[in-house]
């Protein structure tokens, strides 16, 4: 069970004079229950790529299989695919359109035939996993801060059932504090609905708290991929796209070059905590023995 | 003289229904005392909801105060008769630069400022290539700006700004939809403008660690200012500004972190370097 991407290319505008190739044979497998990061600048292929996964964009070259199928099929059900691959698109908000938080979140289980009172049981629930708090449902989304609408528009998604979560940008325009309540939510999904989830972002320090495993795009290609440590390790190289490390990672490379030991691949907070910590400690018992 | 002295500053936004009765009333400014003097470069913090936005669109008068008194380069912005004046003092850039851009070449966008105040057509062209060049794009001047990237876009918009000189420049959360590149040039333009042409920034973000070489921090919640200060100050108060939903930088929040389990690292750390240093000591 999983998304295999085989030699995909996407373009823009095909044959006219504003061709652009969005998409260079991208080659990837996305197994069941991972949590990846995409990271890219603007205009890397982000977004386009994404949208492949749940057929929105045809691929102009390549193939793309999910769970074994050819999506590509003329009988596949791209309908069904879309259920299955749930997409909450940067700024989802915008998209909240219903009277009240609960009859938007029970419309597209409503649209995908589901009685109204199974519709409804499926709201309560993604209501529940998005983490929003029950005096919200009733309301109108003008009556919710940013946070919470963003909440309700990826409750809309999770009531579709995903197997397959792919969140764009989730944290643009957020507080901090707001911005660590999405993720840690996201985080929660990931664990209790045991669902995959691909998480594109702009923030180097969120990828590297959550994720276990990096994809980096540039210019279409995919440049990197791999877990936090090894791609954040390859801070010159991000550079170069438009990239970076996370803070703390450049502190433990700068640590070592003034000559402390520092571990080079830390990528958290706590990482760092924890390695600087043990090497202050292990001096300290070196000089007493000393 | 001060640049901006807002007292008491009072602002609500009135909900009614359909027959005009009032339905609710939010305060979204709440007794708001605020100085910036002239060529500061003064960051507001806060919360979604905390009043930020509301306060910036006072400094050109986008919203005229329900109560309190600001002035604005030496003008009351209650007086109808300085709207305009105001207007061409405090400059505004808002968060998405594709809501911003009017014209299909770039060098068009930044004259329609200077245009619309009836600057004569020899000077604008001066103007668009000063500014265009302040913020280190004057060679896309002949680019169409949808071709741009996010953050080139918002340096067009702010170039659109810098060509109405304006003695001040206020920027609500300008990095917001920005990749880490991005959110860099425009700080940098920024600070450029600042520094060396002594232009009045007022910066409004979420992003801590563009705050760390501001003059002043003021921090806003519920419509109020609750902490205002040196940056160094600001985040040598982690529990606090957690309490207002707010954070430091990453490497602030490390410093406090190793301090809190036992190494003697100063308070107020700000900067990798600074953090590099202090451990270096230690060790």
């Amino acid at each position: 069970m999983s998304i295999i991407l085989d030699k995909v290319n996407y373009v823009y505008s095909e044959k006219t004079a504003y061709e652009a190739q969005a998409l260079k044979d991208i080659n990837l497998q996305i197994k069941d229950g991972e949590f990846i990061g995409i990271i890219g600048h603007t205009g890397s292929g982000k977004s386009t790529l994404i949208q492949h996964l749940n057929g929105l964009l045809r691929a102009s070259s390549g193939g793309i299989y999910y769970n074994g199928r050819d999506i590509y099929e003329d009988d596949y059900d791209k309908k069904q695919l879309r259920s299955k691959v749930g997409l909450v698109f940067q700024y989802p908000e915008h998209q909240l359109f219903d009277a009240t938080i609960f009859s938007d979140v029970c419309f597209g289980p409503r649209n995908l035939g589901l009685s109204r009172k199974d519709a409804e049981l499926r709201a309560f629930s993604a209501l529940r996993s998005a983490g929003l708090p029950e005096k919200y449902w009733y309301r109108s989304p003008f009556e919710l801060s940013g946070g919470q609408k963003r909440r309700a528009a990826i409750a809309g998604v999770l009531a579709m059932r995903p197997e397959v979560l792919i969140l764009d940008e989730p944290t643009a325009g957020l507080d901090p504090k707001g911005r660590d309540e999405i993720l840690g939510q996201v985080a929660a999904m990931h664990h209790e609905l045991n669902i995959t989830v691909i998480l594109v972002s702009h923030s180097m320090e969120d990828v590297a708290n959550y994720v276990g495993r990096i994809i980096v795009l540039g210019q279409g290609s995919v440049l990197m991929d791999g877990t936090p440590r090894e791609v954040f390790s390859q801070y010159q190289e991000l550079e170069k796209v438009g990239l970076a490390a996370p803070q703390v990672t450049y502190l433990m490379h700068e640590l070592r070059e003034h000559g402390i030991p520092a571990d080079v691949e830390a990528t958290t907070l706590q990482e760092a905590k924890g390695c600087i910590l043990q090497l202050f400690a292990e001096r300290r018992k070196n000089r007493d023995r000393e | 003289m001060k640049f901006i002295e807002a007292r008491k500053l009072l602002f609500e936004y009135i909900r009614r229904d359909e027959e005009g009765n009032v339905e609710g009333i939010l305060t979204a400014l709440d007794g708001v005392d605020l100085d910036v003097e002239p060529g500061e470069f003064v960051a507001i913090l806060g919360h979604n909801g905390s009043g930020k936005s509301t306060l910036a669109k006072h400094f050109n008068v986008l919203l005229k105060a329900g109560g309190g008194t600001l002035w604005v380069d030496g003008k009351d912005t209650q007086d109808g008769d300085c709207l305009w004046d105001i207007r061409k003092s405090a400059g505004m850039v808002f968060q998405n630069p594709d809501n911003q851009i009017i014209a299909g070449v770039v060098e068009e966008d930044v004259a329609f400022g200077p245009e619309n105040i009836g600057v004569p057509t020899d000077e604008i062209w001066k103007r668009v290539e000063q500014s265009l060049k302040a913020v280190g794009m004057l060679q896309y001047r002949g680019h169409s700006p949808n071709k741009l990237s996010g953050g080139q876009k918002q340096r067009v918009a702010i170039a659109g700004v810098m060509a109405m000189e304006p003695k001040c420049i206020v920027l609500d959360e300008p990095t917001a939809m920005l990749d880490p590149n991005g959110r860099k040039e425009v700080l940098d333009a920024v600070e450029a403008l600042n520094q060396k042409k002594g232009v009045t920034v007022i910066w409004i973000t979420h992003y801590m660690e563009e705050v760390v070489r501001a003059d002043k921090v003021y921090v806003m919640d519920q419509g109020k200012v609750v902490m205002q200060g040196k940056p160094r100050e600001i985040f040598s108060q982690v529990e606090k500004l957690k309490s207002y939903r707010l954070d430091v930088p990453q490497v602030t929040l490390l410093a406090y972190e190793l301090r809190q389990a036992g190494l003697a690292v100063p308070e107020g750390i700000l900067t990798r370097q600074e953090l590099v240093e202090a451990l270096c000591q230690l060790y």
